[in-house]
Formats: C-alpha cells, structure tokens, sequence
C-alpha cells in the first residue's frame, strides 16, 4: 500500500506482522487501554538480592524467543548489555528480542549475537554503530523496529511491547531494589526512560555496582517494582556515560544558524512570560539555548520550563532565573547531574510523561519551542535522522517526532549542506517525523517556513531574516553540491519505523 | 550607495570549505588572504583556489577583497595577474608604498582593459604596516584613483617600529590617528587593525571602540565571532539615531520658517552638528535599521 505520506509499505512485513500505515501526527487519540501487568507478590522475609549475575540468570531462566530489556542511560559506556547477552549466549539461548531505549558503539558484541541466532529481534528509539550497521546489512533475523522515547513507553504501557525480564542498570540500588541515578561511580542522573520497563516487564532485576544498605535515598524507581537485586564490579564507564562539560560550539556557520534560529523565535512572539523550550545538547541546538537566553535577558522574561535531556547549558538559565523549573528525562553532563540530585525545582520526568501520546497529557504538549536537528529534509518538510547518506541506519527518533509532534514551533536547524551533501532533497531516505509537525527549516543560507504555518511566515515576513521556499534552498544547496545519485536499496525491509502512535510511517531497506 | 565596511574578515585563501562560507559569516568585506595565511609551498595553488572561488561561489552579498603577496617577491605580480582578470571588488596591497600602489594601478589599467571591465572598477585597499608608509599615507592614497581605504595593520608596524605590541594599544595611538585624519581628509576608510586574541571579547569591544573613537570608520577581523562586537560599537545607538533624526526634524522646520539657523534642546544647531546627525542617519539607512523615506523617521 502507499502510506499517506507516500511511501510504499507492505500490508504484512515478514517477522514484524500486519502493518497499520501512519495516519496523520494526531490521527490516533481518544480511549486507549493499557496492559495489565503481572506481579511476583512476595512474603514479608523474601530477599531479593543475588549472589551475582550468572545466578541471577540462572534464576531468570530465561528462555527461547523472550524479550528483554534495557535502558540507555548509561549511553556508549553501557557494560549490562554486553554482559546479560554475554550470559545468555553461554547459556544457549536463541532466539531473544533486545529492547533498549537505544544501542550505542560500545554494543558491537551484539552483533555476534545476531548472526549465531542468540537475538533475532531489536526495539530501539535510536541505534548507531557496529549494530546499525549489521541491521543495515541485513544481519538481523526480523526487521528491526525503530520507536519514539514516548512511542516505547506508550508500546510498553499498551502491551504492544511485552517485556519478559527487564534489566536495569542501577547507579545505586539499595538491597530492596530501590534505584536512582545520582550516586555512585556510574551515576548517569535521571533515569526516566527506565521507568516503563520497571513497571510493565514480567519481571526486573537491577543491577548495580554501588549497592547501599536499605533505604536508597533518593528513589527514582522504587522497590514495588523490582524483582531482583544483583551487584557486579561495574554497570559501566563514566567516560561514556557523561561528558565533563556540555560546550557551545564554536564553529562560525553554526553559530549563524543558531543566531537566525533565536531570531525565528523571538519573531514568532513566543519569547513571552512563561514559555518553553527544549532543545538538544548537539553544538548548533545548545547554540541556539546560549542566543535564545541573550534574548530573554534582553526581554526580560521568565521561562516555564525547559525539558529534554539536560545539559549544563540549561541548569545555568534555571540558576539564573530564566527558567522556573526543568525537565529532566535524562541528564547530558556532570553539571545536570549535580543539579537534578539538589535542586527540587530541577524535575524529573519518564519517557510516558515526557512524550507518550496515549496518555492523559504528556510534557510535550506543553512545549512552545523545539529546536530539532536533521540528517535530511525533503521538499515536504519530512525528515529523517534515522539513517544517513549512505542509507544505513545511524541513529533513530529518539524525542524528534514526539517534541515536533507537541511543540507549539518546531525549528529543524542543519547547515545547508553537510561535507559535500545537500541536506534537502525531494524524498527523504526514510521519514523519521512527518513534515506535518516541522515548522520551519533554518540554515546559514536561508530559512523556509513550512507553507502550513501561514501564520508564522506573516510574522517573518515583518523581520530581515532571509525566507524562501523550500524548493529554493534545495536549489541554492544544489547550485554548489549538484544533485547526488540516490541510494539503491533492495526490497528487503531490514527496520520498521513506527511512529509514536505505533502506526508505521516508514520502513528501511537492505542497502546493497 | 556605496556598502559599508565596518568589518573586514581575513579568511585564508588555501581553505575551500571556509572560501565556501565567507560570504555568510556576516562581514561587510572579506579579505581572502594569499599573504601571510598561505606557505611558500601553496602560494600557486592558492591563487587558482581564489581564482575559481571568485568565479564559482555568490559573493554577492559582500565585498571580495584579496590581499595580494607584495610586489616586490615573484607571487605579487602573479596574484595580479590571475585574480583581477576574475574581477575581485577591490585588491588589498601589503606594505603599500606609492610605488607599488602605481605599478598595480597600471597593472590593473591593462588587465580592465583586455577584460572589457570598466575602467577602475577594481577597487585598491592600501595595507599600512610600515613606518614609512604611514608618513607617506597621503601620497600612497593619492597614487591611485582606485584607493578607497586604508587598512592599519598594527602587528609589522610595531615591529618594524621596533616596539612591543600590546592588548592595550597606546603603542599605536599616533598610527591609527594618523590613518584616520588622512583617510578623512581625503574621503576614503580608515580601517583598524584586528584584535588578536579571538576569546577577549570585552577586549575587542574596548578596542575597537578606541579605533572608533579615534575616527577610524571601521576594523578588520581575523575571527568570524568577532564580528558581531565591531559591528555593535560602529552601530550608532538608538539614542543617536533618535537624536539625528530629531536634529533633521528641527532643520526642515527651520527652513520651512525660512529661519538660517536653530535650536534644539537650547543648543545651537550649526553645519557640523548638522553634517554628522546625517552621517548617523546616513549609517543607519545602510544597515537597514531606518527605510530611506522621510515617512520612515
């Protein structure tokens, strides 16, 4: 069938089942149900902790064609992945669905494991490296499924995603299974993408390597909802968890971009008295926060929230008043953590408050501004960041759909031309966010407006801003790099990308 | 009307990605260096990337300034040679003497004239960076029909004065008004040296405030961030515009009146006060901040 976007996707994808095409960014909302969740009630004398984990897995049993799960807030210094697959694959089971909220580098060891059969499945909200790649080559058993942060959790909630054992790496956990991210050499802060597998899977174990006697204090997820405790030497590398200091770049081009991206804000009038904003901790997304917060001064307004993954960039616009409170599903840098642990008005927030659809009102919705980044744009204004130039998957939605889906201006911000690419074309490789919710494109060249926001092009038309359509910055992009040959791909499906709703919007194919 | 050059940006004429982008980065002049930024060993092969950059890439919304090799070493005549037949805006002349500046006139006479470019049209911008050259500013201005600035170029003017160049500055008081009061006298631009230290921005503000306080009309950059400081301290400020223009007002009432002169403010109004409030309003219709129609005050 041909999606409404115009796509063509089959009716039935082999290892993924009966597919029901993207819709429109709102057209699944109204009385959902969501799963009911088994529960391993236990005795007052029952103790949780384990040994370690080869007894823990042991004691799991966890068998054929199961699905387990992880989160990725130990991002690309993650060790639980590599060491629970590495168990399991001694313990010959085959078979197995990984979902984790995103796969980094430091996860090539599951590539092993997908071509001797130990995972034939993948669910993630963003997937780079080794294991993208091998997904790409079409290693991967069954099509990959690519989610949204709110699209999992809304999947785990439904029971779209059933989750047989979850596995969450714990900075510190106390013997009862109490958890939190903010202590311990691991810390990583928030641990809002964990929370609806803790809830929802069969059952969960933590694991940590900084167990504290009972109680941990803070709690971030909470022993009503842990099975099992197990320490081991380390759940990961600080290194990869989180880096020093967040900085704005300091390349000349991005720093227009994000300058002419501030300047797309404040003339669309949202720089008011409690707005809100969130952007990401790339270089041109933070320089956008650094010009943004020179216009609130200047203005003198005082922001609701900022929301996302938390950088140190946004801890000191809430230290200095510009913001009432932050966010946080995930913190980015040192300084976010120290933040999140001591500042009450520094919040958290899981992945279902952050941006599941199928809930009564998630923290998107409430967004004014989101500055979004962009691997591709086409003439429709849909884009892609899930895979690259090349076609092979580097990456994923993570937030990108949710937050231009909720957000009340959605700003893509990309160079026009990324080494000796144009970063628009007239079809997208694969569409990540429909370009229904994408605003407006900014580049150092020029600025589009998506021709749906009537409105907000009236408004630009007032300022000095260069505008023009997007057919014309693909012309200007392609008048210095010419028109690149498309990617051939074959008709295999190697990755199905649902959108937050779980309808499917794309699907991505072998590359050959 | 002629564009303004509150900012000249050096860009290293051997870097393709960054040739690409010059035009964007924000500068009233970019100034592509196949001078000091370029080694002996990539003086040829910068030249032709500046040539077809010229040719390929849309300046248009810039002044393309080179600054050529000086005339006395093999590349100078060459850089002539090959990039004014692609037409730059204007050529920046390195340690400018009157001689030099007469021998790229003429350089330039022949090269127009076998392009079937106008006559001139090439603009010549004079680098001062000797001691020398900066008594002799005058005449190496008048050298030259097509001189329409001079660049200050503070770093080889200490040193061949022998003297520490300091963030401060007051070793090159005397330079920079020099520069300014000939440039004014005869009508061209008087641009400030750059600021080295690319991470001082209060630095570079304080700097270039003492060029613009000391007439000079504008600065050149070697780092894009700086920018936006130069062209914040050579905008005149609201209270200026406001000022000027009130100025204006009160000067068309009084010729309404027939009246010869007027006060404003219990502040005699005459012909110099009057000539910079143009000035100021001149400024702010090129850098767009007023329309150029009477109604728009």
């Amino acid at each position: 069938m041909k999606s409404i976007l115009g796509r063509e996707i089959p009716d039935d994808i082999e290892g993924y089942g009966r597919v029901t095409p993207f819709q429109g960014a709102v057209a699944d909302v109204g009385i959902k149900t969501r799963t009911a969740v088994k529960v391993t009630s236990v005795n007052p004398n029952h103790q949780k902790l384990l040994p370690n984990l080869e007894e823990a897995l042991d004691k799991l049993n966890i068998t054929d064609g199961m699905t387990i799960s992880f989160h990725h807030h130990l991002r690309n210094g993650d060790f639980v992945l590599n060491k629970v697959l590495e168990g399991l694959a001694a313990r010959g089971v085959k078979d197995l669905t990984v979902a984790a909220s995103s796969i980094f580098p430091i996860h090539a060891p599951l590539v092993e494991h997908i071509e001797n059969g130990v995972v034939t499945g993948i669910v993630s909200n963003y997937i780079s490296g080794p294991v993208a790649q091998a997904i790409s080559k079409g290693k991967l058993k069954k099509p990959a499924i690519m989610q949204t942060h709110g699209g999992r959790a809304r999947a785990i909630e439904s029971g779209d995603l059933h989750i047989d054992v979850a596995f969450i790496a714990a900075p510190t956990a106390d013997t009862y299974g109490n958890i939190n991210g903010v202590c311990g050499k691991a810390a990583c802060g928030s641990l809002g993408y964990a929370v609806a597998d803790a809830e929802y899977a069969d059952r969960t174990i933590a694991i940590t390597d900084h167990l504290v006697p009972y109680p941990a204090y803070p709690i971030e997820i909470s022993q009503v909802f842990i099975d099992y405790v197990v320490q081991i030497d380390s759940i990961g590398d600080p290194k990869g968890i989180v880096s020093g200091t967040t900085k704005i770049t300091k390349d000349p081009v991005a720093l227009i971009i994000a300058k002419r991206a501030a300047e797309v804000i404040k003339a669309s009038g949202l720089v008011q008295e409690g707005m809100s904003f969130q952007t990401g901790a790339g270089g041109t997304s933070l320089a956008v926060a650094a010009e943004l917060k020179k216009i609130m001064q200047q203005e003198g307004v005082r922001g609701s929230f900022a929301s996302g993954g938390i950088t140190g960039y946004l801890v000191e616009m809430l230290e200095e008043g510009l913001f009432r409170a932050l966010f946080d599903v995930q913190c980015f840098d040192l300084k976010a953590i120290e933040s999140y642990r001591d500042n009450p008005t520094h919040q958290f927030m899981s992945a279902s408050m952050y941006g599941n659809p199928h809930t009564k009102g998630a923290v998107v919705n409430n967004l004014d501004i989101m500055i979004l980044g962009a691997t591709e744009i086409d003439t429709e204004f849909n884009v892609n960041v899930t895979t690259g130039s090349d076609g092979v998957i580097m990456g994923g939605s993570g937030g990108h759909s949710d937050t231009a889906a909720g957000s009340k201006l959605s700003i893509v911000v990309t160079n026009l031309m990324k080494a000796r690419l144009p970063i628009i074309k007239d079809k997208v490789m694969t569409i990540t966010t429909p370009g229904e919710s994408i605003d407006v494109v900014v580049t150092e060249r020029g600025i589009a407006v998506n021709p749906r926001r009537a409105d907000l092009l009236e408004k630009l038309k007032m300022t000095r801003l260069p505008l023009m359509t997007i057919h014309e910055l693909k012309q200007l992009a392609e008048k210095i790099t010419g028109v690149p040959k498309a990617i051939e791909t074959s008709e295999k499906i190697v990755a199905v990308v649902e959108y937050r709703d779980g309808r499917v919007i794309d699907v991505v194919r072998k590359v050959e | 009307m002629e564009k303004l050059r509150r900012t000249m940006l050096f860009m290293p004429g051997n870097n393709p990605g960054m040739l690409q982008d010059a035009a964007i980065l924000g500068a009233d002049s970019i100034i592509l260096d196949l001078e000091d930024a370029v080694s002996l060993t990539e003086k040829d092969s910068a030249r032709i990337l500046v040539r077809e950059a010229i040719k390929t890439i849309d300046y248009s919304q810039v002044e393309v300034v080179v600054r050529i090799n000086p005339l006395d070493t093999e590349f100078g005549p060459q850089d002539v040679e090959v990039i004014a037949r692609v037409k730059p805006d204007t050529l920046l002349i390195p340690k400018a003497d009157e001689e030099e500046i007469r021998l790229v006139d003429k350089l330039l006479d022949n090269i127009e004239r076998e392009e079937g470019y106008a006559a001139g049209s090439i603009k010549i911008i004079a680098l001062i960076e000797t001691a020398l050259g900066l008594e002799n500013v005058y005449n190496v201005i008048q050298a030259s029909k097509r001189m329409v600035g001079v660049l200050l170029g503070g770093e080889d003017l200490t040193a061949d004065l022998g003297i520490e160049r300091t963030k401060e500055g007051e070793e090159i008081f005397y330079a920079r008004n020099k520069v300014a009061t000939v440039c004014r006298a005869l009508k061209v631009d008087a641009i400030d040296t750059p600021f080295t230290d690319t991470n001082d921005y209060e630095g570079l503000e304080k700097d270039t405030a003492k060029a613009k306080g000391l007439g000079l009309t504008g600065k050149s950059a070697i780092n894009p961030r700086q920018l936006d400081t130069i062209h914040s301290v050579f905008a005149p400020t609201e209270a200026e515009l406001k000022h000027a223009l009130r100025i204006l007002d009160a000067m068309e009432e009084a010729e309404k009146e027939g009246k010869g002169c007027f006060s404003l403010d219990g502040k005699m109004i005459d012909a110099p006060v009057i000539n910079r409030a143009t000035c100021t309003v001149d400024q702010c219709i090129r850098l767009g901040l007023i329309s150029g129609e009477g109604g728009a005050r």
